[in-house]
């Protein structure tokens, strides 16, 4: 039954899209209220239908309906429960349901929380969505249909790859879709303020939290994939920009500037056409990543199962919704009014800055990534684009980026004077040099690139650290009060851009000083590795739920004490994979890492990395997660959501801030 | 002048959608090689394991049909395909490798890690012999007949798949070649 209602709520789902998508537009040209609250009504209904669909399939799942193509496909009745509910957003057609259910939710939520929302502009906005949810609907049903129905039902299913039946995995494709369709809500914004011809307060003031909504997923589920990547592939490594893994790069890197365009356009007014530019591309790039993971346009690991026909389609979608959105860019936006103006030393000169760089940095990985695709279209060679590409483009970009960042906060709004700048980052600046000097201490002068990655982290985390203090000493008052008062935007801000020292000292760390070894070990023998003393206790062969395993047990000690270690090479039966599991121990100062190899009789090989300071990468991104999120928290975007409630009034004017 | 400026990003927009739609069409692992029904030139590559021979174009005219897979340290899918060479091993398939822009000591500890199929490996830290033999990226698996011409190139893993419909059958045939 469960597919049948599912298969029926995606149907009823994309006929409210087209409602979705004609009635608040009608409405708001008519200055109709009655037709835009239509729009909310199918928006919101639309949200409700997908997510019954939604559950259908993921009861499909829990259930081992194997009567369900998509179920048996991907679903095993030893896999265990949380695997195979993961397992349906592990497929192509599992993944697109997901990304349209989240598409719904959003939508829902501006037709839900869009209160004090300009009604035209709300209902605008909502019929955008509705063209994109008509879009991904109609490519649901009519070329991945998730709910397609097998007769007879096979009595058992095939298995989820098993490297993707992972707690990792299991959260990362929703975070990811959380970021790349909330991109989508700022792209609506930004095609409603083309449509209208204006951009005012209320769009520039709604416009940030609906990207900060989507950045922080996005930033964790990028990391999130990292540490899985380091941890289940068993190689050791957190970022090999793969293809894939740049299409979720770019969005993002883009999206980051976009969240600091935004930030001017809401505070001073400035940099209106820009920020639709940028709201415009980040979501486009979101839907090339999805082109791109499902065209088989490019060679990538991870690409789903792929399929020209549906390359056709989403790049049908890519160039209806971004080509038109350009061309209504093209047309409208240069009448949209010119932003306040700024001296180049200001707060609005640094944002602009930061977005040269980081939009640089997005075309950079974009060539990268494309460029085989561009070089055999002009003369037929293939080529290949590797680390090497990136090392040389992307951290020249990415250095002097990060050097300015600490700069931003500190400068004021409109006209600030360089030398009082200088004289604010005094003291990380100081800092800053003490870790260089303490780094070519500690880690000798032949690493003398890796000390400046240190200093270069300590200037960032010390930098950020830097606003709050100036703010609570340097301000009037009582300590305690400035620092009750401390907006959760400002502490938003530290704690995202420490996050960002934290990663750069702990991508530094590890890629300066790391160091492995590789020998043939049997049970019983003992080495020494990076202060270490690891004994290989027993080799055997283990059961799993739906796996046998050969697993080797170590018993490790350091420095600190001892423990055990326990690393594992798994077989799949049924898909017929195999996958490693790695010994790993974390630490804030370095990870250990042991896994094992091919077995001889000689032994088995033994592979261990010595990892110093790599967690500090995972940590630093999940801090600028969390500080996106703190940010979005803030009262001012609060506020901004719940005007309605009637406000006292004001004794006497309030000074102006 | 202005106005030109706002109309630039859908000019690059429309230019991507043409290079992207005709990308569709095409398969990435798909590559004739210039070298189809020819012999592979002369080249010489450093060894992999310290204290063996390496490889040469001489090696590849053994009067078997074998293959001559490009692999490196650093790529993900050259793991995915590893598993099936030592299968193909254990069943006496001659494979050569070539390790592809690394140094030879990163690829002596990766074939120590996940085993080593090769019956004579390269090293080709500087990529000069993949240039020489037109190698795009890794992986790239070439099926050289018995007198030592190239007959088919693939790239991309050599998954079990691959292997089944494709490479087994080619190697037959060539086997039964005069």
């Amino acid at each position: 039954m469960s597919a049948e209602v599912g298969q029926f709520a995606l149907i009823l789902a994309l006929l409210l899209s087209a409602v979705q998508t004609v009635a608040p537009l009608y409405g708001a040209h008519r200055g109709d209220g009655v037709l835009m609250a239509v729009g909310r009504q199918a928006a919101i209904l639309q949200g409700l239908f997908v997510a019954i669909a939604f559950a259908c399939l993921v009861y499909g799942y829990a259930t081992c309906d194997f009567s369900m193509a998509l179920v048996a496909q991907h679903s095993h009745t030893t896999q265990p429960l949380a695997y195979r509910i993961a397992a349906s957003w592990g497929s192509h057609e599992g993944s697109m349901l997901l990304w349209v259910l989240i598409l719904a939710v959003y939508g829902a939520g501006v037709a839900g929380f869009g209160g004090t929302l300009r009604e035209t502009l709300q209902a605008r906005v909502l019929s955008v969505q509705g063209v994109l949810g008509l879009a991904f609907l109609s490519f649901l049903i009519f070329t991945s249909n998730p709910f397609l129905r097998l007769s007879p039902a096979p009595i058992e299913g095939t298995e989820l790859n098993p490297l993707l039946q992972d707690p990792g995995l299991v959260l990362h494709p929703p975070l990811l879709y959380l970021g790349y369709v909330g991109f989508s809500v700022a792209f609506c914004f930004a095609v409603a303020a083309l449509l209208e011809g204006r951009v005012d307060a209320a769009w520039a003031r709604w416009i940030r939290p609906w990207v900060l909504a989507a950045w922080a997923p996005l930033t964790a589920g990028i990391t999130l994939g990292s540490g899985w990547a380091y941890y289940e592939l068993g190689w050791g490594g957190w970022w090999f920009w793969d293809p894939v893994e740049n299409a979720s790069l770019m969005p993002w890197l883009l999206g980051t500037a976009l969240l600091h365009s935004a930030l001017v356009l809401e505070r001073r007014g400035a940099l209106a056409s820009w920020t639709i530019l940028l709201a415009i591309l980040t979501f486009s790039l979101s839907l090339v990543g999805t082109f791109l993971v499902r065209s088989g346009i490019l060679t990538s690991v991870h690409a789903f199962a792929v399929d020209p026909q549906r390359g056709v389609y989403i790049l049908g979608i890519l160039a209806a919704t971004t080509g038109a959105s350009l061309a209504l860019y093209a047309w409208r936006a240069p009448a949209l009014r010119a932003g306040a103006l700024f001296q180049p030393v200001s707060r609005e000169g640094g944002v602009t800055l930061n977005n040269l760089f980081l939009t640089a940095l997005t075309a950079t990985v974009f060539l990268g990534t494309f460029s085989p695709v561009f070089i055999e279209m002009l003369n037929g060679d293939k080529i290949s684009v590797g680390p090497p590409y990136y090392n040389r483009t992307f951290a020249p970009l990415a250095v002097p980026l990060m050097m300015l960042v600490v700069f931003g906060p500190m400068l004021n709004w409109k006209r600030d004077e360089a030398k009082r700048v200088l004289q604010r980052v005094r003291v990380p600046a100081i800092l800053a040099g003490v870790a260089l000097i303490l780094a070519v201490v500690l880690g000798g002068l032949d690493h003398l690139l890796a000390a400046g990655g240190i200093a270069l982290g300590a200037w960032l985390l010390f930098g950020s650290l830097a606003v709050l203090a100036r703010r609570w000493w340097a301000g009037r008052g009582y300590l305690a009060r400035s620092i009750l008062t401390t907006p959760r935007a400002v502490v938003g801000l530290v704690i995202a851009h420490a996050g960002l020292g934290l990663l750069v000292i702990g991508v530094t760390g590890t890629t300066a000083w790391d160091s492995e070894k590789v020998l043939n070990m049997r049970p019983g023998q003992t080495i020494e590795f990076a202060g270490r003393s690891l004994t290989m206790t027993a080799l055997e062969t283990v059961q799993g739920p739906n796996y046998q395993a050969r697993q080797a047990r170590f018993s490790v000690g350091d420095r600190f004490g001892a423990y055990r270690f326990r690393s594992e090479r798994r077989f799949y039966p049924s898909a017929q994979s195999q996958t490693t599991e790695a010994a790993i121990r974390v630490g804030f100062t370095g990870n250990f890492y042991v896994s094992i190899g091919e077995e001889s009789p000689g032994g088995i090989v033994v592979r261990m990395w010595s990892h110093p300071l790599i967690v500090w990468i995972w940590i630093g991104g999940f801090a600028m997660s969390i500080g996106g999120l703190v940010s979005l928290s803030d009262r001012r975007l609060r506020v901004g959501a719940a005007v309605r409630a009637p406000l006292p009034a004001a004794p006497h004017p309030l000074p102006a801030e | 002048m202005k106005r030109l400026l706002f109309l630039a990003p859908i000019a690059v927009f429309g230019v991507l959608l043409v290079v992207f739609f005709l990308g569709l069409g095409r398969d990435p692992r798909s590559l004739p090689s210039v070298f189809i029904g020819k012999t592979l030139p002369e080249f010489a590559a450093a060894p992999v394991r310290p204290g063996d021979v390496g490889l040469s174009r001489a090696d590849l005219n053994g009067g078997d049909p074998v293959l001559l897979n490009v692999f490196a340290s650093w790529c993900g899918p050259c793991r995915v395909e590893h598993p099936v060479f030592m299968r193909l091993r254990a069943e006496g398939v001659p494979i050569h490798g070539l390790d592809w822009k690394e140094e030879a000591e990163a690829g002596h500890r990766w074939l120590q890690e996940n085993g080593d199929p090769y019956i004579r490996v390269g090293s080709d830290p500087a990529g000069r012999v993949g240039i020489e033999l037109g190698v795009a990226g890794v992986p790239e698996t070439f099926v050289i007949d018995k007198r030592g011409r190239v007959r088919y190139r693939h790239v991309g893993a050599v998954t079990p798949d691959v292997w089944e419909r494709k490479l087994r059958p080619m190697m037959e045939d060539l086997r039964r070649e005069p």
